[in-house]
């Protein structure tokens, strides 16, 4: 009784704070993401994309006016994520959802999503399950079968690879990477020779790629986390003389993200990745957008942290103005189904029925313009959907 | 312990039981703890996750603050008890409190076998076992992904109403009900448990080891049993978090949460069970109220934070409160 009467009043003092949210005509969205702790890089790069967004595009879409409320998770916290999520609803009265730079962040908060019935833009998490876990959930960044799976159809296909190696971290990325590149690959008729899991912290790579190198593949494929692992996974590549033209190397596309290539040098070139965005992709919406990025972040250039905030902000503004700024769950999950734009990283769309994104992947070869190692762009398989929806 | 000289030079159990009497202090503490539902209905899943964490102090305070062992590991407990709870869920049993208890039942049965290895070592090996033991823990779960769901956390929980009727609202009206429930009973079992011989051995243990078996003691299974008790008790912390959340991530076993219980306990004071409460409550408002205001830096606060109550009170918020107190009554 006590507990229905006391649920009662907050239920009413909630719909008073919604109803004060549409006098003021704001529109506020709760960004979830790891601020603090060993992913706030990611975070930072990825609130920077959002930031951009509004400062080009203003902060009033559809006579209402934006809002932004900042909380931290600190990290792979589900619980504080969900906690995080369920105040801002509550508490913030806010109506949309958006951040979640790691998946358990997004796992986390989804079902506070489906049960306020809001909006959730996944601005990074990549695993595919994700958008399975509420129906408002809405994916602008990338997931890694989508990149992998195609991947690996194209290294048999096109580059003519029969047999392939792959070497990747051993933790939920890695596993996932390993599995849609290896599907992709031996679907098109091609044969994995033998499967490695490296330790996610501080590994030795020169018994795996001895092992790598005494199976002798045409090419293997690597999957490795950011930050110092590139460029000793390189090292240990050149010390074993495991290098292309002789043995391709397949990579998702952080292995050769711009700073890491500095750290790696010269063991980078030939390098093969995939990804969704490739910084020196030659488009005047990108050069736009990566000089406006660069300008207002010191010099630091955006990576795929950043392309994802930006293009979460695109949706977002896309769908209030779709809505004539009718900013419940329901109005703007619907605007964004199916919606199809152009943004910095190429032509991509939501899938209307699975809510995720649908994009261009690009596959680059390391190769040196003008005196300095970057990513070129040698194939584009456009259109590309999360092959494992519907699978599982 | 200076109060025990002063208080009870000979009659041990009325000293006890005068310990264990109610003070009036203590009924407006627990009746605050209430408030949240009337005047912060907003903040009621802080208030539940202050409740989980309060409680996983209290079970930490139990063999640190009191039994003296020195732990840097204890979130495996925490992280059994969740994954233990969430298991049971995912696989087709969402009973809340039977869950509760068998998740409390298997982080115990593991505390016990550790406990073993645990009694045998002192003071630096102590926190480098349960360190070690921690991160085993974490590797292991890490690997087990086709159990665990790896990096990516344990997905598919459902937690059922409680007595099927209670349903886990997004307010957290019944998750902070639920949370301040558990809390409460396992705050009176250790109530009783450290107002015992029992605990009253356990003191003893902490001050000085060698001393305990000349007078007849035997400290082994002492320090086995209340390892035992309080592993079961950060289990059923564990629990509590993955029913009333419906995920657990690796997380639940990160080094991180056992080093922040640990500060929790600093903050409020080590070697009463209210500091754990107080503690864990400083710890959690002070981190969302700061995080708030700066999501980046706000750790830079809780550091300060510390160092300034570990300098100005050693014992830690309650202990200085209560020495202050004691010097106000004693003039």
């Amino acid at each position: 009784m006590l507990k229905n009467a006391a649920a009662a009043t907050a239920l009413g003092l909630g719909l008073a704070w919604s109803g004060a949210a549409i006098a003021q005509e704001t529109v506020k969205i709760g960004v979830i993401l790891p601020y603090s702790g060993p992913f706030a890089d990611a975070a930072n790069q990825l609130q920077a994309g959002i930031d951009l967004y509004m400062a080009k595009h203003g902060d009033e879409v559809a006579g209402k006016k934006i809002e932004i409320i900042k909380r931290d998770t600190g990290g792979p916290a589900p619980d504080v994520a969900q906690r995080l999520a369920q105040e801002l609803v509550v508490r913030d009265g806010v109506d949309i959802l958006a951040g979640f730079a790691l998946t358990p962040e997004a796992l986390g908060a989804a079902p506070v999503s489906q049960e306020a019935q809001k909006l959730m833009v996944v601005m990074n998490a990549a695993t595919s399950i994700v958008t399975e876990q509420s129906p408002y959930i809405v994916r602008t960044s990338v997931t890694i079968p989508q990149l992998n799976y195609s991947f690996g159809k194209w290294a048999f296909d096109e580059a003519g690879i029969k047999q392939a190696y792959t070497l990747v971290s051993d933790y939920g990325p890695g596993h996932d990477a390993e599995k849609s590149f290896s599907q992709g690959f031996t679907e098109a008729g091609g044969e994995i020779l033998g499967s490695d899991r490296t330790p996610v912290a501080n590994p030795d790579f020169s018994a795996f790629v001895q092992r790598v190198r005494d199976a002798n593949p045409e090419a293997v494929y690597i999957f490795v986390p950011g930050g110092a692992q590139p460029a000793a996974i390189g090292k240990a590549l050149a010390d074993r003389g495991l290098a292309p033209p002789e043995t391709k190397i397949f990579a998702q596309g952080e292995l050769t993200h711009p700073e890491a290539l500095e750290s790696m040098g010269e063991t980078a070139r030939g390098i093969i990745t995939t990804f969704h965005y490739t910084l020196e992709r030659d488009d005047p919406l990108n050069k736009e957008y990566v000089e406006g990025y660069t300008a207002a972040n010191n010099g630091r250039k955006p990576d795929l942290f950043s392309i994802g905030g930006y293009d979460g902000m695109h949706l977002i503004y896309e769908a209030l103005k779709a809505t004539d700024g009718d900013a419940s769950g329901d109005a703007l999950v619907e605007a964004a189904k199916g919606m199809a734009w152009e943004s910095p990283r190429g032509p991509m769309s939501i899938d209307p029925e699975t809510r995720d994104v649908v994009q261009t992947v690009y596959i680059r070869e390391v190769q040196e313009v003008d005196g300095e190692l970057q990513n070129v762009i040698i194939h584009e398989i456009p259109e590309v959907k999360d092959p494992l929806h519907g699978a599982n | 312990m200076s109060d025990v000289t002063a208080n009870a030079p000979f009659d041990a159990q009325g000293w006890l039981r005068r310990q264990s009497r109610w003070s009036p202090l203590e009924v407006v503490f627990w009746l605050a703890l209430l408030l949240p539902f009337f005047f912060f209905p907003t903040y009621l899943t802080l208030a539940s996750q202050i409740a989980i964490a309060a409680l996983f102090a209290i079970s930490v305070d139990l063999i640190l603050g009191y039994a003296g062992i020195v732990t840097l590991g204890h979130a495996m407990f925490f992280g059994l008890g969740a994954y233990a709870a969430g298991l049971i869920s995912v696989y087709g049993w969402g009973e809340p409190l039977s869950g509760l208890l068998l998740a409390a039942a298997f982080a115990g049965l593991v505390g016990f076998v550790v406990s073993f290895m645990i009694v045998r070592v002192q003071h630096l090996a102590l926190i480098m076992i349960t360190l070690g033991l921690g991160l085993l823990t974490y590797e292991l779960a890490n690997s087990m992904s086709w159990l665990t769901g790896g990096t990516d956390g344990l997905r598919g929980i459902r937690t059922w109403p409680i007595f099927n009727y209670f349903r886990f609202d997004l307010w957290g009206y019944t998750a902070y009900s639920y949370s301040l429930a558990a809390l409460f009973v396992c705050f009176l079992v250790s109530r009783r448990i450290v107002n015992s011989s029992f605990g009253l051995a356990l003191r003893g243990v902490r001050e000085n080891v060698r001393r305990m078996p000349a007078i007849g003691s035997d400290y082994r299974g002492h320090l086995q049993k209340i390892y035992t008790i309080s592993a079961a008790i950060a289990g059923l912390a564990g629990a509590l978090m993955a029913q009333t959340t419906n995920v657990v991530a690796l997380d639940a076993l990160s080094f991180q949460r056992s080093a922040d219980v640990v500060v929790m306990l600093i903050l409020g004071g080590t070697g009463r069970l209210y500091g754990a409460i107080v503690g864990a409550a400083i710890f959690l408002i002070a981190r969302d109220q700061l995080s708030g205001v700066n999501p980046q830096y706000w750790y830079f606060w809780i550091g300060l934070l510390l160092m300034v109550v570990v300098l100005v009170m050693p014992k830690g918020i309650l202990g200085g409160l209560s020495a202050l107190a004691s010097r106000w009554s004693g003039r």
